[in-house]
Order: structure tokens, then C-alpha cells, then sequence
């Protein structure tokens, strides 16, 4: 087990989903594991891959060399920069003229790709060098009785050929880290489909069908709160659930966490430490129910 | 271009196919392409475009199609059709290809192709310019930066933009991105 490594925020975290990195600096911590910032980062590359297959490389080789130097692998909280960095450290070891081609680029700012760290997503993470038995043994109040779903997120284990430690078609990563705090998690239909988040800006109205597909199976199976971990999900579904709600003439009323505020309450975590205050749907129901149910306990 | 809706990516679609559009060699150029080497694979079977999230609701965005027209060499037909646009880059399609064929990396081939002519949603260019600018993909406003330090977070590292567009020299798709000071990154 590996215990130190180099968090990579990305962009979207420290944009828009601070709660995500408070709550998951706050487990990570509870865990042991002890996080470096980087020195300095830039964009991961993704967003750029559809406009210009280089300049995903190019940017990806350039966080990559830039944690080199450091000498540490790499922890991202997003899908996005953990598949990228991934997918590229691979390709570029494979591949030895694409990789003189991008080392030739990263030499103007001083840089080498050597292609000797390792990426991971913090699920990986907290399945492969946390390990299930460990997460459930910092459990000090077991979220018993609440029943939630999950949402993985495509780039967590796709395109499949890139990922091995779980299996796209059928993800048992988070349910597992799920009922590892106690809680049920439920299954539902289309649980692997994506949340239509790449599709903002470029057809809101696609988007927003995708989500409401999910959010409306995810009420079917009465769950009480939906699981992600990513922060685009996230906001797919956080920030957008009113809106559809009202484009849709629907009620859903489900919070969305992050897995890490969901095993924080386990551990024994106040909402407020975990940054509940941020999210739009509120989840105060939840925390009521947890609330009562320790009170009955005692 | 502006967001994509069903009326403009129909565009063209009602036109018909005239025998000088074909281009037989554009299926051999794709070949060559990190990305779409298996075009020719594809023996449209339609699984990609079964299993499409985004083609459940729109009428216009097709995989199969997409890759039909490029191995028929209808190349403008592709490159300029906005609904290369609509892809959410879920990689369901790439997964479960039976001839492996890649179909989201095929796509990001021809939107790639289609960038090239500066064919691209707003959003993109907004990113690029983004990235040129502080090394992020968003403009993270300062207020936000600022506020880390009283939520108990590490400062944000810096995004050393100077450093990001020095390793971009040479990119073509930056070197079609103009500054806002009407400078050139091809420029520096």
C-alpha cells in the first residue's frame, strides 16, 4: 500500500465542487493518507481532445513530467484527469515516436516525460491501497437504514482497455465503498448510462434528458440520495435538478453527495466539516434520520 | 457555432447526394490517423448507435451513419455536420464494438478534422482561450481562489500559463486561435 501521493485538483474541482475536495481532503486524512500539492498544474488535457488530439497529449505529458519531478504518483478527485492521465502515460510508453513527438513540445518549457508515475482515481485509491476491510473498520456510526444509489460516471472505467480494477458493464467499486458505511445501496435501471454533463453547452436540451432519465430511475427505487464521484456528475445532477425539475413538471428532491461526505457522516464527521452547506439539493432529511437514529441507539 | 439544436443539425440532410461529393480516399487518410485506424473494421452492425445515450434523444446524431458516410467518403458531409458535436465522449460505443473499432475515437478524429477548418462550438474556444490565459480550462474567478485559505484548503497551485503555451508552440489548433490583442500564439 502506497500512502503518499501528489493530489491533482484539475479544473472543475476548485471551480465549481469544493466540497468534493474538503470532504475528500477530510477521509483521505481519517485514512492515512497523506497528500502533496502539486507545484504547479494546468488543465488535464480532456476537454481539449475533441478540437485537438495533440493538445490533450501534449497537456497531459506536461502534468505528468511535472509530477515526475516530484517523484510521487498521481491522486485526481475527477474521472476526467484520472482517465487522461492514464490513458496517456500509457500511450506514450507504448509508443516511442509519439513520445519524442510530445517530448519535443514539453522540452520548450524545460520538461521531460519519462513515464514513470502512476495515476489513480481516488475509487481506486480507496479500493487498492485503502483496501474495503480498512474503510469499514473507520466506521463510528453505520449508516444503517439509509438507502442510496450510485452514480460511477463514465470515465471512472471507460474506455475499459485503460482501467482493470473493476468492470464497466457492471461497477462494483462504489457499491461496495458504499455498504462499507453501513448504508443499502439500491440497484436501478440504466445505473452505468452517463449524466449528459459533456453535453452542456454544446445541447442543453440533451443534457438535461439524460440526467432526468437518471434522476427519474433513481426514484423509482426510492433512493434517498444519489452517490457520485466526479465532480461534472456532480454538478449534472446538483446544480441542474431544479432546473429539471421545472422543465420536466417533475419532483425529485434527491441530494447528491460525494462519496467522500457519505463515508465522512460515517466516520463520524459533522455535516458542516464535510461542507453540506454547499450543496443545492439540501440533504437535511438525511441528517436528520442519522441524527435520530443515533439518538435511539444511545 | 452556436449550440446545437435538431433543426441545425439537420442542415443539408435533405439535400441529395451528388456523385463528385464522393471522395474514395478519405477512408485511407482516416486509416492513418491515431484514433481511426479501424474505420474500415466497421461492418455496421449498429451496436454503437443502439447503445448511444445521446442518439435516445436526438433524431440527428448517429454513429453508425457518421462512420458509414466517412467509408463512403462523403467527407465534407462529416466534417461539417454539427451533430459530430453531440457525442458526450461516454466511450459506451468504443467498449462494446464488436469489431473494435474505436467509434469515439472516430469521432474525435473528425471533429478534430472539422476543427482544423475552426468548424467548433463556442464552448471549446472559450476553453482554449482559458487555458491560454491562466492554464486552466475554466476561468476560476479570483474570489474563489481566494476564499481556499478560510475553508482550510492549500493554496491552488498556479497554472503557469507561460509554460503551457510555450509547450503549445506549433499546435495547429492554436495557431488558428486568435488573442483577444488580435496576437497570434504562432506569434510569440
Amino acid at each position: 500500500m502506497t500512502n503518499k501521493y501528489l493530489i491533482f485538483l484539475g479544473c472543475a474541482v476548485p471551480y465549481r465542487v469544493l466540497s468534493y475536495e474538503i470532504s475528500s481532503r477530510k477521509v483521505l486524512a481519517k485514512l492515512g493518507i497523506e497528500l502533496v500539492e502539486m507545484p504547479e498544474f494546468n488543465c488535464c488535457g480532456l476537454p481539449f481532445d475533441p478540437v485537438s488530439h495533440e493538445t490533450m497529449l501534449i497537456l497531459a505529458a506536461k502534468n505528468l513530467a511535472l509530477a515526475e519531478q516530484e517523484g510521487l504518483n498521481i491522486l485526481t478527485l475527477c474521472p476526467g484527469c484520472a482517465g487522461t492521465l492514464k490513458k496517456v502515460n500509457k500511450m506514450l510508453n507504448d509508443d516511442p515516436s509519439l513520445r519524442e513527438q510530445i517530448n519535443s513540445h514539453l522540452k520548450e518549457a524545460g520538461l521531460e516525460f519519462k513515464g514513470s508515475v502512476e495515476t489513480k482515481h481516488i475509487l481506486q485509491l480507496l479500493r487498492e491501497d485503502v483496501g474495503f476491510d480498512k474503510i469499514k473498520a473507520s466506521v463510528v456510526k453505520p449508516l444503517t437504514n439509509l438507502k442510496v444509489a450510485e452514480h460511477n460516471g463514465c470515465h471512472v472505467l471507460r474506455p475499459k482497455k485503460y482501467f482493470d480494477y473493476d468492470d464497466p458493464e457492471d461497477p462494483q467499486t462504489l457499491k461496495r465503498l458504499i455498504e462499507a458505511t453501513g448504508a443499502t445501496c439500491l440497484d436501478y435501471m440504466d445505473e452505468t448510462e452517463c449524466c449528459g454533463a459533456p453535453s452542456v453547452g454544446v445541447s442543453d436540451k440533451i443534457a438535461l434528458q439524460l440526467a432526468r432519465d437518471k434522476l427519474s430511475h433513481i426514484k423509482m427505487v426510492n433512493a434517498q440520495a444519489l452517490i457520485t464521484v466526479c465532480p461534472f456528475c456532480h454538478i449534472m445532477y446538483d446544480t441542474n435538478e431544479l432546473r429539471i425539475e421545472k422543465t420536466f413538471n417533475e419532483v425529485y428532491g434527491i441530494p447528491i453527495l460525494h462519496y467522500p461526505q457519505l463515508l465522512g457522516l460515517a466516520m463520524g464527521l459533522t455535516p458542516e466539516e464535510l461542507a453540506f452547506g454547499d450543496l443545492r439539493v439540501k440533504a437535511q432529511n438525511i441528517i436528520q434520520q442519522l441524527t435520530q437514529g443515533a439518538n435511539k441507539c444511545e | 457555432m452556436s449550440e446545437v439544436t435538431e433543426k441545425s443539425a439537420q442542415k443539408g440532410k435533405e439535400q441529395p447526394i451528388k456523385a463528385s461529393e464522393f471522395d474514395s480516399t478519405f477512408k485511407y487518410e482516416l486509416q492513418k490517423i491515431s484514433g481511426s485506424e479501424n474505420i474500415l473494421k466497421c461492418f455496421q452492425c449498429g451496436t454503437c448507435t443502439s447503445d448511444c445515450p445521446v442518439a435516445r434523444y436526438s433524431d440527428s446524431y448517429r454513429p453508425r451513419t457518421l462512420i458509414h458516410m466517412a467509408q463512403l467518403g462523403l467527407r465534407d458531409r462529416v466534417l461539417n455536420s454539427d451533430t459530430l458535436w453531440l457525442c458526450a465522449a461516454c466511450f459506451t460505443c468504443t467498449d462494446r464494438c464488436p469489431q473494435g473499432v474505436e467509434v469515439a475515437s472516430v469521432i474525435r478524429v473528425f471533429r478534430n478534422l472539422a476543427a482544423e477548418k475552426n468548424c467548433i462550438p463556442q464552448v471549446f474556444m472559450d476553453q482554449a482561450q482559458s487555458l491560454l490565459e491562466t492554464g486552466y480550462a475554466y476561468k476560476i474567478p479570483e474570489l474563489r481562489i481566494n476564499k481556499r485559505e478560510s475553508l482550510g484548503l492549500p493554496p491552488l497551485p498556479k497554472g503557469n500559463p507561460e509554460n503551457v503555451k510555450k509547450t503549445l508552440k506549433g499546435v495547429k489548433f492554436f495557431q488558428n486561435i486568435q488573442k483577444p490583442e488580435g496576437e497570434k500564439l504562432s506569434d510569440q
